[in-house]
């Protein structure tokens, strides 16, 4: 090769390491406010009166144990985890059910169960959310599982993810089960869940998060702290105005725990997620 | 696309029942009720409605609250869309580069969006703060701004608005990532030959073919802003201070459930549900358009 490709090579490579270096602090600039409120609760009240610091001090433990205690914390997260649960395997449930009947039956209702579930997508919880109440209100479900659980389990957009992926499965699969004398139950409890598990796991990061993350539905219908999910509980935390000084190390502590559960589901699982609901016409 | 079906007669209806049952009553239902409270009114001692007819939105459109509600909206909304557009499309337009550890910078942008509006607030909040916070902290002397939410309407908003876009901008990037590997290389390379410098490239080949992208995420993002935000509202500013943050969704949570004016509330969750109604629909048009491109 002849000398005036040299300096170049080392131009592209100086432009990439600038890249990353760039990128680097981007990444760095998004994590800062979650590397902070880690810094801070791990610091004494004093510590943080005395002035902002990025640095890690020795209070790990007892923020943390005060944060847990005077929050509830373990029936927080436990109700959050059941609720989030719950919601979110009843919503796959459901959705795989009226997508495979949407799919595989001619019926004469059909394009109606469609724009039903459809509609359900253009309102939104907030938007209906006084009436709502007062159907759980008349139904007695205020403070309860049943309550925080069953209005939110009817999802559309799970609805249109198995309807895509169904529509995308080759006939001939369907007409060699029928000729080996499968029902359709059969087909899809034996052919059609098995071939779906990758779809179920990236609705499930979708659903999970989103139902974790719920505020106002368990706020409405939730007064009783122990029926309280993690999002809405630390709200007690959370200073207003006034002149008590509130305790930053405690509250931060706190706030890590409740972002904790929904964060590490989309470490782990955003895999699933990117493939496919970012980039599902790969 | 037709899919070779099952023949059965009462199947179907008894696979899309429990589905259907629940969005009657807990969506069909309320929002029914929600239409015709519109029009009705609430004695002051709540004993009795009326039928007012159309009053409660010509009440709505004449009072200045409520236009007052509908500026911030607008403002807060335009805000988190155009910031966290402008934003994750620079970041995804740096990825997009061949690099080496791609999926390490992708999850290192993601995972904000795990993080509930009102915890993302909680830590912005301490971010902020005027006495303990680090970025009044590094900007004093710099510039002059009353970083206290409490009494500064500005500082809340600005809160409000930073905390929506941090948690939102992974998934934008994500989006643009997608749409931007959808491109093929070739037009981009063609213009570099043709002698364009890669500004010019990125200026104009790359950004008009991402255009169905940008588009589906400025929907996404107005409908996030506008439907989404009511609990970072709610858990860090109460719409305060005074009304300076009380954007529409949490006008209608406030004056239905805290206030107990159904009438005005059930006439606001009305025009509140057209929006929805409408974003969705522009959305759902352009995705299928998406499809045939």
């Amino acid at each position: 090769m002849s000398r005036a490709h040299t300096p170049l090579l080392n131009r592209k490579r100086i432009r990439k390491l600038l890249l990353h270096l760039v990128l680097l602090l981007i990444v760095l600039i998004i994590g800062f406010p979650l590397i902070f409120a880690f810094c801070v609760s791990t610091q004494s009240l004093p510590e943080i009166i005395s002035g902002p610091k990025v640095a890690i001090s020795s209070y790990l433990v007892q923020n943390y144990r005060g944060a847990w205690q005077r929050t509830n914390m373990g029936r927080l997260l436990f109700n959050s985890t059941f609720v989030a649960l719950a919601t979110t395997f009843g919503k796959i449930v459901m959705s795989i059910l009226s997508a495979f009947a949407i799919v595989f039956f001619d019926f004469r209702l059909k394009s109606v169960a469609f724009w039903t579930i459809f509609i359900t997508l253009m309102l939104p919880v907030p938007v209906r959310i006084v009436s709502t109440y007062q159907v759980i209100s008349d139904l007695g479900w205020l403070n309860s599982y049943t309550g925080l659980i069953v209005p939110l389990i009817a999802s559309a957009t799970g609805t249109f993810m198995f309807r895509q992926f169904y529509q995308g499965v080759p006939g001939e699969m369907v007409e060699a089960a029928q000729i080996d004398g499968a029902g359709p139950l059969r087909f899809l409890w034996s052919i059609l869940l098995p071939n779906s598990w990758p779809n179920i796991a990236a609705l499930f990061v979708v659903l999970f998060i989103g139902a974790w993350n719920e505020y106002l539905w368990p706020l409405m219908i939730t007064h009783k702290r122990e029926m309280q999910v993690v999002v809405v509980g630390i709200r007690s935390l959370i200073p207003g105005g006034g002149d008590i000084l509130p305790e930053w190390n405690i509250v931060m502590a706190a706030a890590i725990f409740a972002l904790l559960v929904p964060v590490c589901v989309i470490l782990t699982m955003q895999k699933w997620f990117v493939e496919l609901v970012i980039e599902p016409e790969k | 696309m037709s899919q070779v079906t099952f023949k059965n007669k009462w199947l179907p209806y008894l696979l899309v029942l429990p589905q259907i049952v629940i969005t009657v009553v807990f969506v069909f239902w309320p929002a029914f009720t929600s239409l015709r409270m519109a029009f009705y009114r609430t004695s002051p001692f709540g004993d009795r409605v009326f039928f007012v007819g159309w009053q409660n939105f010509q009440r709505l459109l004449q009072s200045r609250e409520y236009l007052a509600s509908l500026r911030i909206t607008l403002f807060f909304a335009g805000c988190v869309t155009f910031f966290g557009v402008v934003i994750s499309l620079g970041i995804a337009l740096l990825l997009n580069q061949s690099l080496r550890g791609l999926p390490f910078y992708r999850t290192a942008i993601l995972w904000p969006y795990g993080i509930a509006l009102p915890v993302a607030g909680i830590l912005w909040m301490f971010l902020f703060h005027p006495n303990f916070g680090l970025i009044p902290y590094w900007l004093r002397g710099i510039i002059d701004f009353d970083f206290d939410w409490i009494l500064n309407a500005d500082a809340a908003m600005l809160i409000i608005i930073v905390t929506a876009v941090w948690t939102n901008l992974g998934y934008n990037v994500a989006f643009f990532l997608a749409g931007l590997q959808s491109i093929p290389g070739s037009l981009v390379e063609a213009a570099l030959v043709d002698g364009a410098t890669s500004f010019k490239a990125v200026r104009h080949v790359t950004i008009p073919l991402l255009w169905p992208t940008t588009f589906f995420l400025i929907v996404m993002n107005l409908i996030y802003a506008l439907f989404n935000t009511f609990g970072l509202v709610d858990a860090i500013t109460k719409g305060g201070p005074g009304r300076a943050t009380e954007i529409l969704i949490y006008k209608a949570y406030n004056d239905g459930i805290i206030s107990l004016n159904l009438g005005s509330s059930a006439a606001q969750s009305v025009i509140l549900m057209i929006t929805a109604i409408l974003l969705t629909v522009f959305q759902f048009r352009f995705m299928e358009r998406k499809v045939s491109y």
